[in-house]
């Protein structure tokens, strides 16, 4: 914006075929590709979910690890996240660079927190006293709970904090004076990103956690 | 000449690299420097080629030692081990590092010619992909001098081959050197594909709708379709499989309630997609020489689109196929039994319109239309035996012996890889702008499919006969040494034939006593064709206004209305994004990383494991920090000013 001169050769962005920018494009293929992660990894979870389904000879009842309160409260924060993401696109849309900054930071600190509940989550899981579950074992038995679980719940985590350093970088990067509303079609699939991955932690809420005090 | 007709804006340093740890290089760059940092999609494009064609003679120098273990019963040329070893490396390279990297060889070069565009639409992405191709393939190559050797667990890795008690040779690293290779290439796959698709959706000229692209970028952007869709299977797998080798999970450790079927489920999830990702480029290819050489619009194009983008969505849906001997049950074996005669169906209809395309035709039988024709009768046979094991019976017959080799072999060499020498007799004088010699051309086909038949040929007949794929030796006495011998010397005919290929390939680009080739020499069809030979650093001085299918056909014979317009000059002149050192830096994080993570795992003298994580972050970090400086660096870039009448 006030530094017109750096992008001298920079053209406006070039007409399309779609007329869809090329970067929202790629950021879709991205997510359709990433749909496909998740899908493997969740299945993988469910067919071992139900195919050893008990250990050491007894039903393996998840509930004693789970706790289902922290998981519920750090489930709300991270949706409450992608209001503060879908505010933030729209204030870079309006220009409103001030704006935006506030609600990168909300964006970042509710992801902090989730990750954050992961963390203890994960600590807590694998030292709680008589129920510990580990990648390899649940109550000192092989099992393949702690594997599949971990490593999903995990692979998202990545998710969220790869989004995290994402937006402290446009956070940085809209102090440098050099960010205009030309930027936001960054922002913007910044958000695309961060409710996607929101959306994936929607399915693994319902099946992996709420599933398990329906039964 | 390029050059001449150019003149150059202001120095090309300005408004650049004030904070750049090293100074991005300028415009008239040259030599290595040039190679290393290039982002043009022509010059990415001969990199994949020539490096996959060095993977080629690799993996066909492993093929060579197989098929002289198996010249006579209890050869010892290779020992069980080595033999393994041998087939996961011949498979695993002729997949991942030749097949897949041809084809992309083949989509950067040409898809943005075909569809009127100047570059893809993220150079500098595709410059990464290119590295981590090439990285990936130093991994694997890398394992022969580690611990264990190379990987002996197939191409597919079946579990518990993979699983660390069962590794003949105590701490392997082979399967690890595998995991890691694969991932990088899935990561270089991946972001070819996604920059494909869009550079396809997004940066058609103006007028060229979907349905007048050449069939040959609808079949890249099936292709990368699967691949985005195919591949996280696949990266799953093995991050599950990594998983359980250096952290002790128990995906597939069926000691600890893991099962080892489920890696066959998402290997062949990704696998089957993956037989199409490797024979749908060689039929794109395939569909744009016929009608060439036949003096004939391609019959049926809607129908050959369609077919294609069928047999892409269909090709995840038969994967099951691969499994009919692990005890499905009924239902789902039959199931999957009816959906691969069914996948049969456009792929038949290809061939029809290929032949339609043919009939009535003025062929010429030039060396591309050889292997076009080549592609076309050996593809059918693969393509026979490959509907042979839709049924389930006699899957469960031909299932490990010779026949499935023969089977495989006529649709990735005899198709596939004819489909690739096809394209690189059509296309070199494009790229070359020199004509090949057509009579060493005609003499590498002959040894090619003389080699070739007499190589796989007998394999149906060995399989039937009995004896198992897989296994480093025979017995006398069970009448196997004759046809292995045929299939032995066939294979080193096949041999010569592809070296004296390579070899001309190479010297294309050398060799100027080779006939000029002009800016169309078959007289061809697609956009392509229109500019001059080898195409100019900038591809379109004007953007083409596309008004047909074939334009470059009608630009020559169709009616005036036909023909294409031109986009007027543009006093910026044309831009040009500026050739980057950090898609090759971020490359080399990612290799440090995989490289970091094999031998992140020491064990102490008191015999403790111990892990040390200081080599894979600070890769890491390498690359992390290579991302950062890209996306600061920007596309920055320069102005070339073609005159009026260039192409």
């Amino acid at each position: 914006m006030s530094d017109a001169s750096a992008h001298a050769l920079e053209h406006h962005e070039p007409v399309t075929s779609t007329g869809i920018p090329n970067k929202k494009v790629l950021m879709w293929a991205f997510l359709g590709s990433d749909c496909m992660f998740f899908g493997t990894l969740i299945s993988t979870h469910l067919i071992y979910r139900k195919i050893s389904a008990t250990v050491g000879g007894n039903f393996l009842d998840i509930r004693d690890v789970f706790d289902i309160e922290l998981t519920s409260f750090s489930t709300f924060i991270l949706l409450a996240s992608s209001l503060f993401m879908a505010l933030g696109v729209s204030a870079i849309h309006k220009g409103n660079l001030k704006s935006m900054r506030w609600m990168l930071f909300g964006t970042i600190i509710f992801g902090a927190i989730f990750l954050a509940c992961q963390v203890y989550e994960f600590t807590h899981f694998i030292h709680a006293p008589g129920n510990e579950l580990t990648l390899s074992t649940y109550r000192g038995e092989p099992h393949v709970f702690g594997s599949t679980f971990y490593v999903l719940t995990g692979t998202h985590g990545t998710h969220v904090a790869i989004g995290v350093f994402w937006l402290i970088g446009w956070l940085a990067y809209s102090f440098t004076g050099k960010m205009s509303v030309a930027h936001a079609i960054d922002i913007e699939i910044c958000g695309l990103y961060w409710h996607f991955v929101d959306i994936v932690w929607i399915i693994i809420f319902p099946v992996i956690y709420l599933m398990e005090y329906a039964l | 000449m390029a050059t001449e007709s150019i003149k150059y804006l202001a120095p090309d340093t300005e408004n650049k690299a004030k904070t750049q740890v090293f100074p991005r290089p300028g415009q008239h760059t040259t030599g290595l420097i040039d190679w290393l940092t290039t982002i043009d999609h022509k010059k990415i494009g001969l990199m994949y080629g020539m490096t996959a064609l060095f993977f080629l003679i690799v993996g066909g120098l492993e093929a060579l030692l197989i098929r002289s273990q198996l010249w006579d019963h209890n050869m010892d040329v290779l020992t069980n081990r080595q033999y393994n070893q041998m087939f996961t490396m011949h498979g695993t390279t002729m997949v991942f590092l030749v097949i897949m990297p041809l084809s992309a060889a083949f989509f950067n070069y040409l898809m943005p010619l075909q569809i009127g565009a100047r570059d893809v639409a993220f150079p500098r992405m595709n410059a990464l992909s290119l590295w981590c191709f090439i990285g990936g393939g130093l991994i694997l190559n890398l394992s022969w001098f580690f611990t264990g050797g190379s990987p002996a667990i197939g191409w597919f890795g079946y579990a518990p081959l993979t699983d660390t008690r069962f590794a003949e040779v105590v701490g392997d690293m082979g399967p690890d050197f595998w995991i890691f290779s694969l991932q990088i290439l899935g990561v270089a796959s991946l972001l070819a594909s996604f920059n494909f698709i869009t550079t396809i959706i997004n940066m058609r000229a103006p007028g060229m709708t979907m349905m007048r692209l050449p069939v040959f970028t609808w079949m890249t952007l099936i292709v990368s379709f699967l691949i985005i869709l195919a591949f996280p299977a696949i990266t799953i797998a093995l991050v599950e499989l990594m998983f359980d080798r250096t952290y002790g999970t128990n995906f597939y450790d069926f000691l600890e309630g893991g099962k080892p079927h489920l890696w066959q489920h998402l290997f062949w999830i990704f696998g089957h997609p993956e037989v199409y990702i490797l024979i749908l480029p060689a039929m794109g290819i395939v569909s744009e020489v016929i009608p060439v050489f036949s003096r004939k619009p391609l019959f049926g194009y809607g129908l050959i689109v369609f077919s294609g983008a069928i047999i892409g969505f269909m090709g995840f849906a038969v994967w099951s196929h691969h499994m009919f001997t692990t005890g499905m049950g009924v239902v789902a074996t039959s199931a999957f039994a009816m959906l691969t005669m069914l996948i049969a169906i456009p792929t038949g209809v290809k061939i029809f319109n290929w032949i339609g395309t043919m009939w009535g035709g003025r062929i010429r039988f030039d060396t591309p239309m050889l292997f076009a024709l080549g592609f076309i009768t050996m593809f059918m046979i693969g393509g026979f035996t490959g509907i042979m094991h839709s049924s389930v019976p006699i899957d469960a017959q031909h299932q490990d012996s010779y026949f499935v080799v023969a089977h495989f072999h006529y649709v990735l060499i005899g198709g596939a890889l004819f489909g690739l020498f096809c394209g690189f007799y059509f296309w070199l004088p494009k790229m070359t702008g020199r004509m090949l010699n057509e009579k060493l051309g005609k003499f590498v086909f002959t040894l090619m499919f003389l080699g070739f038949n007499l190589t796989f040929f007998p394999m149906h007949y060995l399989g039937m006969i009995g004896q198992p794929r897989r296994t480093h030796t025979y017995n006398e006495g069970h009448g196997f040494e004759t046809w292995n011998q045929i299939a032995t010397i066939g294979a080193f005919i096949l041999g010569v034939g592809i070296v004296i290929g390579i070899y001309q390939f190479v010297s294309a680009f050398f060799n100027k006593k080779l006939k000029p080739a002009g800016s169309n020499p078959w007289d061809a069809r697609t956009l392509e064709w229109a500019l001059s030979s080898p195409v100019k650093e900038y591809n379109f001085a004007r953007t083409p206004i596309i008004k047909a299918k074939d334009q470059a056909w009608e630009n020559n014979y169709g009616p005036r209305e036909n023909h294409a317009e031109k986009e007027p000059l543009d006093d910026h002149g044309v831009h040009m994004p500026d050739r980057s050192w950090w898609p090759l830096v971020t490359a080399l994080g990612l290799f440090g990383l995989a490289i970091g993570m094999l031998f992140h795992r020491n064990i102490d003298p008191s015999g403790e494991l111990v892990r040390d994580y200081t080599a894979p972050i600070l890769a890491g970090s390498v690359a992390v920090i290579g991302m950062i400086m890209w996306a600061l660096e920007g596309p920055g870039g320069y102005h070339l000013f073609p005159k009026e009448n260039d192409e």
